[in-house]
């Protein structure tokens, strides 16, 4: 399966031009990025990790950019996303944010069904990633590490 | 002068209701009134008759009037003029004190304002076209549950509009079948679907059945796409009691989102508003039967003002027209609507029919949804009329898709990543919409088949509600 997460999912994944396009959009509007991987696709796991912090001063996309790869290279199978910000008064969250990397496979995700009276079922999804612990989740190399 | 007090009847302009060198108090609320007097009644007395009969008058002379501070109860019409190019209608402009009105409550501002004025002999017609909150009374709302920033936050989806379908068809499914064109539709790639405005609790599938089947066609979806979804299970009914009944049945079965019907009342949906609030579920609202009173020019009250109203009864969702679609909307007209749902704070704007500044003091922006008659090939024109905080909603454009429902999401999802990604590139995306989206085709068999099927559909009619001060085409 493909986790159809961010804005540009569902178009073939973007080369580093067109992730430097993106990334010139958000830092002409005025909108800061960051840099964030993780190996939990969950649709409800909000935070992931941050590749150091927002990058507030950076105006130059091939500074995002090269952030962005050093991330890839250190975390090659995980997701790895752009989000950029936008601090004006009524907005105060993201503006655009988008998938730059993902693990080779994703095996996606379990449905559980828990039955219970006059009809209802509690679901929960269950990402099948996160049978294995943290940084060891997906291939060989994830985060350096040999899988269990 | 007359004697104000003489027993009789005497003119609203000679009782205080016509005050041309009144300046507008910050704290007032202002109204811009369509006026259409009966033959021979001045346009100033038109003026102050609406602002006498929306606030202290009766139509003849009472003391007890004089047991009151009663200059100050008075609303005061202020201005009068004529709407360019439309013999015998004027606007006035009328100011209310804020001691008119109770807090927090659109049932008594209604009541105040086109409660008995709009059947009001002496005028041929009357239209609410609209009306200025001041922030004082602004703030005595709630507003919106949560707003477009935190229903964005809560659905983790950014930087693109978001993508909606109303099943079809929208009476007679059962429940089981209802369900899977919500499966499929949210699997292919839509955020929601939603149920229309009519489907309730009928003989061919009970409210209870539909949220079951809806809700586990919702997760399956999420499973599949590891993207959080949602469907807009419609709770109207005829009570409160049901519609809390069913309301909190949603709530527990994990739903994002419940939507209601405008026809409902303003009452109850500031209630489900309270309630959505406290329980974390997003508001969506249908705008059943506006078109009964808000199309016509010369009589009713302007969309712009019940989506002001809705804004402070506090939903966070409510259609507010696709410009490009089958109901009615001029593009001008519809760009006011957005204003006044989203922004902090707007300018008055002839152009877009906005007649007054108006600031929301923070208050959360609601989320437009342009519904009807929408499809894949107009993306270019939806994202340029329409933006980005909005939700396309592609009924027949999604399930009438010739490869199925799912190749239909599949084709609208394309299509609005193809073109938030063209623009933001620096593209001229408006005039190479289509380029843009044939493009997107050559690696997408679903697009390309709703490109063929729908490419040149338009629904392209002179728009009934336009604003007057300039010339407004409906855009081809």
């Amino acid at each position: 399966m493909r986790v159809t997460q961010g804005t540009f999912s569902f178009l073939p994944d973007l080369t580093d031009d067109e992730i430097t396009a993106q990334i010139r959009w958000a830092l002409d509007h005025g909108w800061p990025c960051a840099v964030e991987f993780t190996d939990d696709p969950h649709p409800r796991n909000t935070y992931w990790a941050m590749w150091g912090m927002p990058m507030f001063d950076l105006t130059d996309p091939a500074g995002v950019l090269a952030e962005v790869n050093a991330c890839r290279s250190a975390h090659p199978e995980h997701y790895v996303r752009v989000n950029a910000y936008d601090a004006s008064l009524g907005r105060q969250t993201v503006a655009l944010s988008f998938l730059v990397a993902r693990p080779s496979v994703e095996p996606g995700f379990r449905l559980d069904r828990a039955e219970g009276a006059d009809r209802r079922i509690g679901y929960t999804v269950h990402p099948y990633a996160t049978e294995r612990p943290a940084g060891s989740r997906y291939g060989a190399t994830g985060n350096g590490r040999a899988p269990r | 002068m007359s004697d104000r007090w003489s027993a009789g009847v005497i003119p609203y302009a000679e009782m205080g209701y016509w005050q041309p060198d009144y300046e507008p108090r910050d704290t007032d609320l202002l109204c811009a009134f369509r006026v259409t007097p009966q033959d021979g009644v001045p346009p100033e007395e038109a003026g102050a008759a609406v602002a006498g009969e929306s606030s202290t008058a009766t139509w003849t002379v009472v003391w007890t009037d004089r047991l009151t501070t009663y200059e100050h109860y008075q609303a005061k019409c202020y201005r009068v003029e004529p709407v360019p190019n439309t013999p015998g209608q004027w606007i006035a402009y009328i100011a209310y004190d804020l001691d008119l009105f109770e807090e927090g409550s659109i049932a008594n501002l209604t009541s105040s304002i086109i409660g008995n004025v709009f059947g009001f002999k002496p005028l041929k017609a009357l239209r609410l076209e609209d009306m200025r909150i001041p922030p004082h009374y602004v703030k005595t709302f709630p507003g919106p549950p949560h707003g477009i920033v935190t229903e964005r936050e809560y659905l983790n989806k950014f930087g693109r509009p978001l993508l909606g379908a109303t099943t079809k068809p929208k009476l007679g499914l059962s429940a089981r079948n209802y369900g899977r064109v919500v499966y499929e539709a949210l699997r292919g790639g839509l955020d929601f679907t939603k149920d229309d405005e009519n489907i309730n609790s009928q003989p061919f599938m009970r409210w209870r059945d539909r949220f079951l089947s809806c809700m586990e066609a919702v997760n399956k979806a999420q499973a599949e796409t590891g993207e959080v979804k949602g469907h807009y299970l419609n709770v109207t009914a005829a009570t409160m009691e049901d519609i809390y009944e069913r309301a909190e049945f949603a709530r527990e079965l994990g739903s994002v989102i419940v939507m209601v019907d405008l026809t409902v009342g303003y009452t109850a949906i500031q209630s489900l508003s309270r309630w959505a609030r406290r329980s974390g579920v997003i508001l969506h609202l249908h705008r059943a039967g506006h078109g009964t009173y808000t199309r016509q020019k010369n009589h009713g009250v302007s969309f712009r003002v019940i989506a002001k109203w809705m804004r402070l009864a506090g939903v966070d969702h409510i259609h507010a027209g696709t410009v490009v679609g089958k109901l009615e909307g001029d593009p001008n007209a519809v760009a006011g609507f957005y204003d006044v749902l989203r922004a902090g704070r707007s300018t008055a704007d002839p152009v877009k029919g906005l007649y007054f500044d108006q600031d929301w003091v923070s208050m959360p922006g609601t989320m437009p949804v342009a519904s009807g008659g929408i499809h894949a090939g107009q993306m270019h024109q939806l994202l340029h009329h329409l933006g980005e905080d909005v939700v396309l909603q592609f009924g027949g454009g999604t399930i009438g898709h010739p490869m199925g429902i799912a190749a239909g999401a599949e084709a609208n999802r394309v299509a609005v990543e193809a073109m938030i990604k063209a623009r933001n590139e620096g593209a001229d995306y408006l005039a190479q919409g289509p380029e843009i989206l044939r493009a997107a085709a050559k690696r997408n068999r679903p697009l390309e088949t709703a490109l063929s099927t729908w490419g040149d559909i338009t629904f392209d009619y002179a728009s009934t509600d336009t604003p007057d001060v300039v010339t407004t085409p409906t855009p081809a």
